[in-house]
């Protein structure tokens, strides 16, 4: 395990903690953006060059910055006055610490029979593409009329009624 | 010798990193290389400042900046000077990281995008498979800084000028990517070394560049109309427009912070030229089949500053354009005359060579040009004035 | 420990803390950055197998990840315009005090 996998370890642990602990909304979107970084860097390592540049076009050039909108028009970078922690927060954490170790030890246990390194994989764009048109084609075609229909339902619901100009 | 020529800084790489064990040479050659570009950009960023400067003067009937040295030539260094030597003020109530970290990365991020651009025969920094799409991301990472600036200064004017370039931003992103996903499809390569290959023939002494072709002019006007909206230049810089919003989201910045803002923004201007001219005016490659002698890195720096006079000569020519004027005008116009255009390069592809397509693809652009400009851009009627308030 | 697992491991605990934060944070906008945050988790699964798997060329790991992530935009945009409309409604974002279902 190198020296670079640790590095981008920290960094995006970090920016994933930071994200869940912060008290200002816009600080734990942008330590979002440091996770998402972070797992970009992850893909680039892991030689999935094209899954690398979509994650930082896609979430770090749309998804979070639609985050940040979505706090800008709710006034969430005003602190709340009862603690930014919900009531059951105790119950929350023990579900989650609960998870990780059924995770972790599913994940050790296991670790003697994973594949161990092997050799890059070429993953060019040609073959992506041509797995897109040619084995994926029904995914892709479904994923665009997902989007559409995402696109459409999103400006729906956040629409103003139209209750007429005062 | 002429090849040597063309080749010149690449040997010179050569030489500089043979000084070193083998083990280094990787990392040494792409240091060297990284090291050029933050050398070169800056410089030509200084000159981009002086041509504008002299250029708006002239344009708007004045004599721009003529005392600091011949003809102003030294005004640059005087802006340096002045701005590295103003106070930093930071606002008490700005958030302190946040404040800090919005110019740098808007210029890390403005510098990555130059690592996939050729700019000369080998002269790339890193050849990627998937180069343009790097590009399209560091683009987009820049929003995000620009978001940044503005909500961390904590001023109203700041944030609403924020607000105003990410929703410019986001918009004309989506015509910068489908104005370009026309030479994908025709050059059948998203690696911007095989995009320049592409257009490298020449026939009867004329380039293959794809600007020659139907598709290719509107592709390319609709890119510069895309990148002028990009960088939040004039007609589109109601962001940071100087009448409106003091300074939009470098309101609060100044002394260096402020020189980095105005750094990265005249480095993306010349990163989103080079990748205009690599996309649609061929990169490094000559205008005419007898000129191939001249260095191939001239060519795209001439290419490249010829952009920059354009987008010096559209600053000073036409007025600033609304919010809601260029919204309507990215969304209504200009997005669906891309979705036009990528049909029209299919069937250009389809119908085989000859003069018959040259006069469809011709013919269908024009008809959709006039049509939707008839019915999405002709003068709405004017009621009396609704408010909405917000809530 | 193999790379494999080392990745995974990163993964999982990706996971158990936008877990943590989905369940625990007042804001729904927080919850929804937690969602994501597992998602991404889950997308660092799949490009882990899919580099230490048996067949990489059939390039399955990468379209799956690369669907999930426009999933996951699709959803982002969604959920984030539901947290709008209810603060229209509600004038609030706080998951505490929205425990009923009548408006």
């Amino acid at each position: 395990m190198s020296l670079v996998f640790y590095i981008i370890t920290a960094l995006t642990v970090a920016g994933g903690l930071a994200s869940m602990v912060l008290k200002n909304t816009v600080h734990c979107a942008l330590a979002l953006t440091v996770a998402f970084a972070g797992l970009a860097l992850f893909f680039l390592n892991l030689d999935a060059q094209f899954a690398g540049f979509v994650q930082i076009l896609v979430y770090i050039g749309a998804v979070a910055i639609l985050v940040v909108f979505a706090i800008l028009l709710t006034k969430g970078s005003e602190t709340p006055k009862g603690g930014v922690f919900s009531r059951t927060w105790l119950a929350g954490l023990a579900v989650a610490a609960a998870v990780f170790a059924v995770l972790g030890w599913a994940i050790l246990h296991t670790a003697p029979m994973l594949p161990g390194a092997s050799h890059a994989p070429t993953a060019t764009v040609l073959q992506i593409g041509q797995a897109l048109i040619g084995r994926y084609v029904l995914p892709l075609e479904i994923v665009a009329v997902l989007l559409t229909a995402a696109l459409i339902g999103a400006v729906i619901v956040a629409m103003h009624e139209k209750e007429g100009a005062k | 010798m002429i090849d040597s020529l063309d080749q010149i800084f690449v040997l010179l790489q050569h030489w500089l990193v043979n000084f070193l064990p083998a083990s280094w040479q990787g990392a040494a050659s792409v240091l060297i290389n990284a090291a050029a570009i933050v050398c070169v950009f800056p410089a030509l960023f200084a000159v981009a400042v002086w041509l504008e400067r002299k250029g708006l003067g002239r344009m708007q009937n004045r004599l721009g900046p003529n005392r600091v040295g011949p003809y102003g030539l030294l005004q640059p260094i005087a802006d340096g000077i002045k701005s590295l030597t103003k106070e930093d003020i930071v606002p008490l109530s700005a958030d302190a990281a946040v404040h800090f970290l919005a110019p740098v990365l808007l210029v890390v991020t403005a510098f990555m995008g130059f690592a996939v651009l050729p700019m000369g025969r080998n002269m790339v920094l890193v050849d990627l498979d998937a180069g343009l799409l790097f590009y399209f991301a560091m683009g987009a990472s820049t929003e995000l800084a620009v978001f940044m600036a503005g909500w961390s200064s904590r001023n109203k004017y700041s944030l609403l000028g924020a607000m105003r370039a990410v929703a410019q931003m986001i918009s004309y992103e989506v015509v910068l990517l489908l104005s370009s996903v026309v030479v994908v499809m025709m050059a059948g390569s998203l690696s911007l070394t095989k995009i320049v290959e592409a257009q490298n023939h020449y026939s009867w002494g004329f380039p293959h560049w794809y600007i020659f072709t139907p598709w290719g002019l509107a592709g390319f006007v609709m890119y510069a109309i895309a990148a002028t909206a990009e960088t939040n230049r004039s007609p589109f810089d109601l962001p940071e427009g100087e009448s409106e919003l003091v300074a939009g989201y470098h309101t609060e910045y100044s002394g260096f912070k402020f020189a980095l803002f105005f750094l990265g923004e005249y480095v993306a201007m010349f990163s989103i030229s080079g990748l205009g001219t690599t996309l649609f005016l061929g990169g490094w490659s000559a205008p005419f089949s007898f000129l191939t002698w001249v260095p191939s890195w001239i060519w795209f720096f001439s290419k490249l500053m010829l952009s920059i006079f354009v987008f010096i000569w559209m600053r000073g020519t036409l007025p600033r354009l609304r919010q809601d004027q260029l919204m309507n005008f990215a969304w209504k116009f200009v997005l669906p005359m891309c979705l036009l255009n990528l049909m029209v390069a299919a069937v250009w592809r389809f119908m085989g060579d000859g003069w018959l397509r040259w006069v469809v693809c011709s013919a269908i652009l024009l008809v959709a040009y006039v049509g939707v400009g008839l019915t999405e851009l002709r003068k709405k009627h004017i009621g009396p004035r609704s408010y909405r308030y917000a809530e | 420990m193999t790379p494999l697992a080392g990745y995974l491991l990163v993964a999982a605990l990706l996971f158990s803390i936008g877990l943590a934060g989905a369940l625990t944070r007042r804001n729904a906008i927080l919850v929804l950055i937690g969602i994501e945050l597992m998602l991404n988790a889950a997308n660092l699964n799949l490009i882990a197998f899919w580099r230490y798997g048996p067949h990489p060329e059939a390039l399955t790991g990468m379209m799956f990840a690369i669907f999930s992530i426009a999933v996951a935009a699709a959803e982002a945009a969604v959920g984030l315009g539901l947290v709008i409309s209810i603060h229209r409604h509600a004038k609030t974002t706080d998951l505490d005090q929205m425990n009923r279902m009548k408006g």
